[in-house]
């Protein structure tokens, strides 16, 4: 069996090495504008995040005679509101009005932009210095136009809003009226232009609105479903509702003879044919049955008299339930595998004044996106044009590529607004089913999925088992910790973000330690969904750690605390990691937990909720939990009111959070965390089931997400700034907010929920 | 089949199968794209219009009943976004992802219609049938607030032709 290793937790970096000199030409745009060309050689992808990559000015920046400033968005916007951020840094240093840029989204360019990727919250981490750098380069060759124009040295020149002033002789320049000489200028080595000193930031840190506001509610196309080409068709495509089942035989000459259809033809796939096999390709294509229409609604139609016979021989006809006894079975063996092993955890449980024993479990769960998954695509005389919504659209490429057997070079790929991402488009098997069929009809087709594709055929994430074991002292303090995760893998491979990395809390912080795995086969596609992994083992060992708290006697503040501050840990964690305070660069990323940051929030989360005085009467407690995840800290504290029939209110929620130095774009990063609260809420009491190999819920009615009447009335969002780098925001606030309410419904009624979903406990939403 | 519709004020005739729905031939007849599919099921919300006045999921309306009727998308809320939903979800910035928010818009303009100065509990009711997947429900119900307080009058369902 093949199962896939490649964890897409944090997507691969890339990073570009080039070579400066000699590769940069500028040219003037006609109309006097500026227009910096390049030509950059690009390096291997680098495996982690060594050195920012050198970008040029002229790929983000246009600057038109009049002064109106155009930044390229690079990345995929997919509702994190990167479409704003990334140019807000490239303007802070351009050192323009933001109410003068205009942003555009770039088309895919992996080797101009550096890497687009939305996934990990890595966006900031991976360009902010490298933004910072391509728009102080263009700043820095404005002031050098305007110098040459006074003849007066470059350090007498300043710039503010869009203007080099030269304050000696009261004369001052717009950047429009520079940009054609600025244009001809030799590019200065990005790495030694001056930065602005954060304090002097007009943009970063001030709110900016989404820029792609006023289109949306003003309902202008924008996204991928919205897209149009002349003489495009509508495409929909069946696959077998057993994953990776093959045509046998179709009724498509019935099909033909519908309103509208135009094509109608089977699919026979690329799925890899390893017996047993899960095709670890996110850009695979599953065999199906493509219907080719006028319109979309035609398509559909004729899909609705579609008769499939399917070959699932080869198909593993998966049960949920057994997955449940297999892995209980499995929790009574002899671990497949030790992650992680330190002191002597067996002993010490034996001889411990008090164990603590839980086993926990989560299901599978769809990411149903609200825009469902589709592209168009376009394909004549050998060249590929497509406009899709992919998180990774350079692997979507990539994938094409390679399937379809197109040249790279012969594939265009559009970024449109994406309708919601959570890590479902970090998988592309859309774009390659959209491509497949707009080649084999040699037309521009549109690809739609209907909602129930949509959950039929997601990439889950995974379902997990938990069993932990704690020991304590005589004074209560944790002298030994065994956790036992069994999970879908095989051997030692795990499937997509079905795996448990081994710094998972309290690891290191625990003398005596261990930590198995133990992997059962599994026939369905798993993948990322935002926080993977983290999602699901925030609830798990926040929830434990909590009854480890209760059964030691202890305040579950104090006793976190009390864990974090272990000794040991504090020595080995490295001095030389502190950021020099104030300074945008150099940019140090933290390799692992710093407990003193989530003590920091801890703290914060507590007197802002003013948890030492919290209310405990029957029907309403409040609960706390924190997690670091995605290199952001996060702790949060829920109140929740549970009334007689088990039906959950969550009266308000507190958030504390630490993602560095600089909240980009304020309201919209409480925004964000908003979605991070409810959308873990929505993940409380979802499951996704298989019976016989195929998923049964269909639609929202069966894979309900929080409503506004479900939603908690307040959500009280603090940042607590720090020295540290600046880092992401799209996930780390949604981990702890699954035990911050689990831990609130122990404290309102004394039931632990172990299990979710919630509605397994007798608990349901209000 | 032809049917003569009323779309954002402008008489309008489509050819289509009586059972298309509504939502289809704003969408691949009539190119508004404004209007968007979530579901296909009236559970999402995502392609709320409003005809006669009332909030519907057009995903669920058939062009035949919609024939005859007036309906509002959300382009035909103003040519310029100046309608104070709007413009109170421009002011609040309401949207994420943006996907769910011609939907949100438009149960939220129907509900002022009905209700210029609605409490908390009462926009939880009329917005319940619109999922946001992005969470962005503490936006929504603050914009409808200030929506409703920049001018109960305006918040109207256009009755003029834009």
């Amino acid at each position: 069996m093949q199962i896939e290793r490649h964890d897409m937790k944090e997507p691969k970096r890339k990073a570009l090495k080039m070579e400066r000199r000699d590769f940069l030409q500028l040219t003037a745009l006609a109309g006097g504008g500026l227009m910096l060309r390049s030509f950059m050689g690009v390096a291997a992808p680098a495996q982690t995040r060594a050195a920012a990559p050198v970008l040029s000015p002229s790929a983000f920046i246009r600057i038109a005679a009049d002064g109106t400033v155009t930044i390229l968005a690079k990345n995929p916007e997919i509702g994190q509101g990167i479409k704003t951020v990334l140019p807000m840094i490239i303007a802070e240093e351009l050192d323009v009005d933001w109410k003068s840029v205009k942003i555009e989204q770039a088309d895919l360019d992996e080797a101009t932009y550096g890497g687009q990727v939305s996934g990990g919250s890595m966006a900031i981490p991976n360009n902010w210095e490298s933004l910072h750098r391509v728009g102080a380069t263009a700043r820095q060759l404005l002031i050098t136009a305007a110098a040459q124009t006074w003849g007066v040295p470059v350090s007498q020149c300043s710039t503010t809003s869009g203007r080099v002033i030269h304050a000696a002789s009261h004369r001052s320049l717009g950047y429009g009226e520079l940009a054609a000489k600025a244009a001809n200028l030799t590019l200065p080595d990005p790495v030694n232009v001056p930065l602005k000193d954060p304090k002097q930031y007009k943009i970063i840190g001030h709110s900016q609105g989404g820029c792609d506001v006023p289109a949306i509610v003003t309902g202008k196309p924008l996204f991928g479903i919205d897209v149009e080409l002349p003489g495009m068709m509508h495409a929909v495509f069946q696959k077998c509702p057993v994953y990776g089942g093959r045509v046998k035989s179709a009724n498509l000459d019935e099909l033909l003879k519908m309103p509208g259809v135009r094509h109608a033809f089977t699919v026979a796939g690329s799925l890899a044919t390893t017996p047993g096999g899960v095709d670890p390709s996110g850009s695979a294509l599953e065999p199906g049955v493509a219907i080719v229409a006028d319109t979309w609604w035609q398509a559909q139609t004729a899909r609705k008299k579609l008769s499939v016979e399917w070959d699932q021989s080869g198909c593993l006809l998966q049960n949920s339930k057994e997955f449940a006894q297999h892995a209980e079975t499995l929790s009574q063996q002899s671990p497949a595998n030790t992650l992680r092993s330190e002191g002597d955890p067996e002993g010490t449980l034996k001889n411990s004044a008090k164990v603590v024993e839980a086993a926990y479990s989560y299901p599978f769960i769809a990411h149903a996106t609200l825009e469902p998954q589709g592209t168009t695509a376009s394909y004549k005389d050998g060249k590929l044009e497509m406009w899709t919504t992919s998180q990774t659209p350079g692997s979507g490429k990539k994938g094409v590529a390679q399937i379809l057997g197109i040249p790279p070079e012969n594939i265009t790929v559009h970024l449109c607004r994406v309708g919601g991402g959570f890590g479902r488009r970090l998988n592309n098997d859309y774009m390659t089913e959209a491509a497949w069929i707009a080649k084999t009809v040699s037309a521009p087709v549109k690809l739609l999925w209907s909602r129930e594709d949509d959950f039929g055929h997601d990439f889950y994430r995974p379902a997990g088992f938990q069993y932990l074991k704690a020991g304590l002292d005589q004074s209560g303090k944790v002298v030994a910790w065994r956790h036992h995760f069994v999970t879908f893998g095989e051997g030692s491979h795990t499937a997509s973000s079905a795996n448990l990395k081994n710094d998972v809390f309290p690891a290191g912080y625990v003398p005596n330690y261990a930590l198995y795995m133990t992997a059962m086969p599994l026939w369905v596609k798993t993948g990322p969904l935002r926080a993977p992994g983290d999602n699901a083992h925030a609830f798990v060992v926040e929830s434990f750690v909590d009854e480890v708290a209760i059964a030691a006697g202890k305040d579950p503040l104090a006793f976190r605390i009390e864990l974090l501050q272990n000794p040991a840990i504090r020595a080995t964690f490295a001095e030389s990691l502190k950021p020099t305070p104030g300074q945008p660069m150099p940019y140090k990323i933290e390799p692992r937990m710093n407990p003193s940051r989530l003590q920091g929030v801890l703290q914060l989360v507590a007197e802002k909720s003013n948890w030492k005085n919290r209310k405990r009467s029957p029907g309403t407690g409040m609960g706390l939990a924190c997690w670091y995840c995605h290199l952001g800290y996060f702790a949060e504290v829920a109140e929740v009111t549970v009334n007689e029939s088990n039906q959950v209110r969550v009266n308000k929620v507190w958030i504390a959070g630490d993602i560095g130095s600089q909240i980009i774009n304020p309201r919209a990063a409480e925004n964000m965390v908003h979605g991070g609260i409810i959308d873990g809420m929505s993940e409380m009491n979802q499951e996704i089931t298989l019976a016989n190999g195929q998923v049964e819920q269909t639609n929202f009615h069966q894979h309900a997400m929080m409503r506004m009447k479900q939603a908690p009335p307040e959500i009280e969002v603090h940042f607590k700034k720090t020295d540290y780098a600046t880092t992401g925001l799209g996930e780390p606030s949604l981990p702890p907010i699954l035990p911050a309410i689990a831990n609130a419904i122990f404290a309102a009624t004394g039931k632990r929920i172990r299990s979710l979903p919630m509605s397994g406990s007798g608990f349901k939403w209000a | 089949m032809a049917f003569n519709l009323t779309i954002n004020q402008k008489a309008v005739s489509v050819d289509a199968s009586p059972d298309t729905p509504l939502l289809w031939v704003l969408r691949d007849e009539l190119h508004l794209k404004g209007t968007k599919y979530g579901c296909g099921l009236g559970l999402c919300g995502a392609c709320t219009v409003l005809m006669g006045g009332q909030a519907v999921r057009s995903c669920l309306t058939t062009v035949s009943e919609a024939a005859g009727k007036a309906v509002v998308t959300i382009e035909g809320l103003s040519p310029d976004g100046s309608h104070p939903v709007q413009k109170a979800w421009e002011t609040v910035d309401v949207p994420q992802c943006g996907y769910c928010q011609a939907g949100q818009i438009m149960s939220a303009v129907a509900l002022l219609a009905s209700t210029p100065h609605p409490t908390d509990g009462q926009i939880d009711d009329a917005m319940s049938g619109n999922l946001c997947r992005c969470g962005t429900y503490t936006r929504i119900r603050q914009a409808i607030h200030q929506a409703a307080d920049t001018s109960a009058s305006t918040a109207a369902i256009p009755a003029k032709k834009i």
